[in-house]
């Protein structure tokens, strides 16, 4: 996919309409990873909304985001700044060899009590 | 009475007391938890990108089982809570993944989303009540306790209409029919770290800590939860500032019916 077809793509699967954001910021006050996150959340919604696909790929903040939802709630216009992070995400990680874990670097870090939820939800969120 | 039960991948293995403790108490109140026939994981997050349908399928045919078995689909698990409510309020309110999931599953009869899906906290609470679980009672719990409730129970609460979001009461409410004393701190609705502590558990450590040091601020005993990565998150990484339990586990003790598994 060309960089416009992308950008279109995202646009489909977000599940958000990033127009609407006044720019209140509230997402990235409420943000728990905000911190870890080179792209803040108000920034996945802005950039978006203007185009800048660019700044987005290469954003490492994809690999921070909780989906906690925590910005999805506070967000008084409705926006859902996760989903844009996620479309993001899942971009990257369908690309081939993009994946954000390997699976040799698991059992390394396999504890008697790791729960099942843990080891799926990451494969979920990060893998594709 | 008879309910559907989802028990997910985790509570049949690493969250076992979760699981168990909930039966036991269930039975002690007059409830049989039915485990549904051929239940698959339900992935244990809920994938938000509106072209992921696949990874919701598995959702849909629990979904699906309990609408032709009474109607009503108890969960226990947070993450199963999480993506099984939501996939639902797809199948109700999203045509094009309605459409997509049930082209895929050719069912007998479509899937629209009629199946009620119930917290087993939303069951102790609407359907058997905690009045009645006050007087089923035999060991008042008498500590303080902190309930913790993450994310996955309360948001986004458009969906999961679970409890206000920003100042929720059930836990607490819980508490207090065990005859536990409920410690409201400021952290009860903030992340442990979730499914990141895999990628940098130093994220998870500071969220842990947090929680845990505001718990113990406002005086709490132990934390309780329903999620079992947020207890493997908050002992793992809370560095033991105080203790977290499932809150099965101290609905069994206060019911007397611990030692009966």
């Amino acid at each position: 996919m060309d960089k416009r077809e992308i950008l279109e793509n995202v646009v489909r699967i977000c599940g958000t309409d990033v127009k609407r954001c006044m720019k209140c910021g509230k997402c990235s006050g409420r943000c728990p990873a905000f911190n870890e996150m080179d792209v803040k959340p108000h920034q996945f919604v802005s950039y978006l909304a203007s185009g800048q696909i660019d700044k987005l790929l290469d954003s490492k903040a994809i690999w921070y985001c909780l989906s906690c939802m925590a910005c999805v709630e506070r967000c008084p216009r409705g926006v859902a700044p996760q989903g844009v992070v996620e479309a993001i995400r899942n971009t990257i990680a369908r690309e081939q060899g993009k994946n954000g874990i390997k699976a040799e670097d698991i059992p390394p870090i396999i504890d008697d009590r790791i729960p099942q939820q843990l080891l799926v939800s990451a494969y979920r969120k990060y893998n594709k | 009475m008879k309910i559907c039960y989802y028990p997910g991948c985790t509570l049949k293995t690493k969250a076992k007391n979760l699981d168990n403790y909930a039966r036991l108490s269930a039975k002690a109140l007059g409830v049989e938890m039915v485990e549904i026939e051929n239940w698959q994981c339900c992935g244990a997050v809920y994938p938000t990108s509106k072209d992921e349908i696949a990874t919701k399928l598995s959702a849909v045919r629990s979904l699906d089982y309990a609408k032709r078995n009474g109607g009503k689909l108890l969960t226990l698990c947070s993450a199963c809570h999480n993506v099984i409510k939501r996939v639902n309020y797809d199948m109700k309110n999203d045509p094009e993944i309605n459409f997509k999931a049930n082209n895929y599953m050719s069912l007998d009869e479509k899937y629209n989303g009629e199946t009620k899906v119930i917290h087993y906290l939303e069951m102790l609470k609407n359907v058997i009540g905690f009045d009645k679980i006050k007087k089923s009672v035999v060991n008042p719990v008498n500590k303080k306790i902190a309930a913790y409730y993450g994310c996955l129970l309360l948001r986004p609460s458009g969906v999961l209409a679970f409890d206000n979001p920003e100042n929720p009461t059930i836990i607490e409410e819980f508490i207090e029919a065990i005859g536990g004393i409920p410690v409201v701190y400021p952290m009860r609705n903030e992340c442990c770290g979730a499914y990141v502590s895999i990628k940098d558990e130093n994220l998870s450590r500071k969220r842990s800590t947090a929680i845990l040091n505001s718990a113990k601020e406002k005086g709490a005993d132990m934390v309780i939860t329903a999620c079992p990565l947020c207890l493997y998150n908050l002992q793992k990484n809370g560095e033991g500032i105080i203790p977290t339990v499932y809150f099965t586990e101290l609905l069994a003790e206060a019911l007397g019916v611990k030692n009966n598994g």
